[in-house]
């Protein structure tokens, strides 16, 4: 109702590429508790049971020679066991079912965002940012735990020359502490990116003669959502087997 | 048109809690955080508990039947050269105790044939020798005629040409003629 008006003020022409990513409660009223189901509580809850479907009841079969959505199940598996092994090490294999939760949580949110009138949970900094600060206090307890205060070398580069590394130590220090910002925003930001700009494009299409052109620029924008949608998934995992590295291994 | 003025307000209220953004409303930040934290519990224990151990088994069942294959296979080909080599070691037995009986056969028959052809050897020569005894007295006895034949043809000639010859010197001169 509200939008609709706003609609006729401007108009014609409607453009709310954020609407898509406001909480709404799943079962009326306004106020959002801790505890209220939300979209964010249906989408995550989605993504959940997409998870299922694919890892348990896709490989229910235990077949040798692999059925389809067993392949795809075994092939998630290898692609992540694989990166946790070659980027952070065989000592990280440990973090592997951690590492894969994230992984799947993000790949399937990102790509059931990418559903048309879906809720894209990847797209908030709120889900991001406790992302990114899981990972950021696993590697840095893990860091204390294993190398106790060996782990504060990690920011003191030895191999610079020794009037340096103060200097560098206290950027080493900066940059540690960015990691989480950057590394949450990265991933909240492409997506919503995609998503508003999508909308932006579809908002043009009320427009007869730009319609063709719009819907050609939706389609695009599409494809390239959904390479962004896998490959913020990857990026995320990727950097946090660097960081679980350098928590394992902090010498530089 | 009241309604549209509140909706507008309601809109504006809205647009207040949600600036732009509904990402920086951190008023619902709780709920979402409660919401993914769950999320990620259950979606860790799904994957740690079930699916990872088993993706894992069956890699490793897969694997290991790739390498039984793999031995049984090799095994196969072992066997498979050993059968090989069986048969071309019978064949080349086969063939030494052919060309064995060969030999000996050959050896056996050139025996034969040889007691065969000195016999027929032997027969040759006694009949040769024979033959050679029966020309013999054939030349003498014809060398006997002839010379009857030369002594009665000279006295004949010597007669018609009206001499009177000796009988025993014609023969003396034809058979220093035919000697000559």
């Amino acid at each position: 109702m509200a939008s609709e008006a706003h609609g006729a003020e401007s108009g014609g022409l409607e453009f709310h590429p954020m609407d898509q990513f406001i909480i709404k409660p799943l079962f009326g009223g306004d106020i959002i508790n801790w505890y209220t189901p939300t979209n964010v509580t249906l989408w995550m809850a989605l993504a959940v049971v997409a998870v299922i479907a694919l890892m348990v009841v896709g490989t229910r079969r235990r077949a040798v020679v692999p059925s389809r959505s067993q392949s795809i199940g075994e092939l998630a598996y290898g692609f992540v066991y694989k990166m946790v092994e070659d980027v952070a090490g065989k000592d990280a294999i440990k973090f592997f079912p951690y590492i894969m939760t994230l992984f799947m949580f993000i790949v399937f949110a990102n790509f059931l965002g990418l559903i048309p009138m879906s809720f894209t949970t990847t797209s908030h900094f709120g889900v991001t940012v406790v992302l990114a600060l899981l990972v950021f206090l696993t590697v840095t307890v893990v860091g204390f735990v294993k190398n106790g205060m060996g782990f504060l070398g990690l920011f003191w580069v030895s191999s610079a020359p020794l009037a340096l590394r103060p200097i560098l130590a206290i950027i080493e220090l900066i940059s540690y502490f960015v990691r989480p910002v950057s590394h949450s925003i990265r991933l909240a930001g492409n997506v919503m990116a995609g998503h508003a700009v999508i909308k932006v494009f579809a908002g043009f299409a009320a427009i007869a003669v730009v319609s063709p052109v719009s819907v050609v620029a939706i389609t695009a924008m599409y494809g390239l959502e959904v390479l962004v949608a896998f490959i913020q998934a990857y990026v995320f995992t990727i950097l946090t087997c660097v960081y679980l590295k350098d928590a394992l291994h902090p010498s530089h | 048109m009241a309604t549209t003025t509140t909706d507008a307000a309601g809109h504006a209220a809205e647009a207040a809690s949600a600036p732009g953004m509904p990402q920086l409303d951190f008023s619902n930040w709780g709920n979402q955080i409660f919401w993914l934290l769950i999320t990620l519990v259950v979606i860790y224990f799904v994957l740690s508990r079930i699916a990872l151990p088993r993706i894992a088994a069956v890699l490793a069942e897969r694997q290991g039947t790739i390498t039984n294959d793999i031995a049984a296979a090799e095994e196969l080909k072992a066997k498979a050269v050993e059968a090989e080599e069986a048969y071309n070691q019978a064949l080349a037995d086969a063939r030494v105790e052919a060309q064995k009986i060969a030999a000996e056969a050959k050896a056996e028959i050139q025996a034969d044939l040889d007691v065969a052809i000195q016999k027929a050897d032997a027969e040759i020569s006694a009949k040769a020798a024979e033959s050679e005894k029966a020309i013999a007295e054939i030349r003498a006895g014809a060398l006997d005629s002839i010379k009857d034949v030369a002594d009665a043809t000279a006295n004949e000639v010597v007669a018609a040409l009206g001499g009177k010859a000796d009988a025993k010197a014609v023969t003396k001169a034809v058979a220093d003629r035919m000697k000559g």
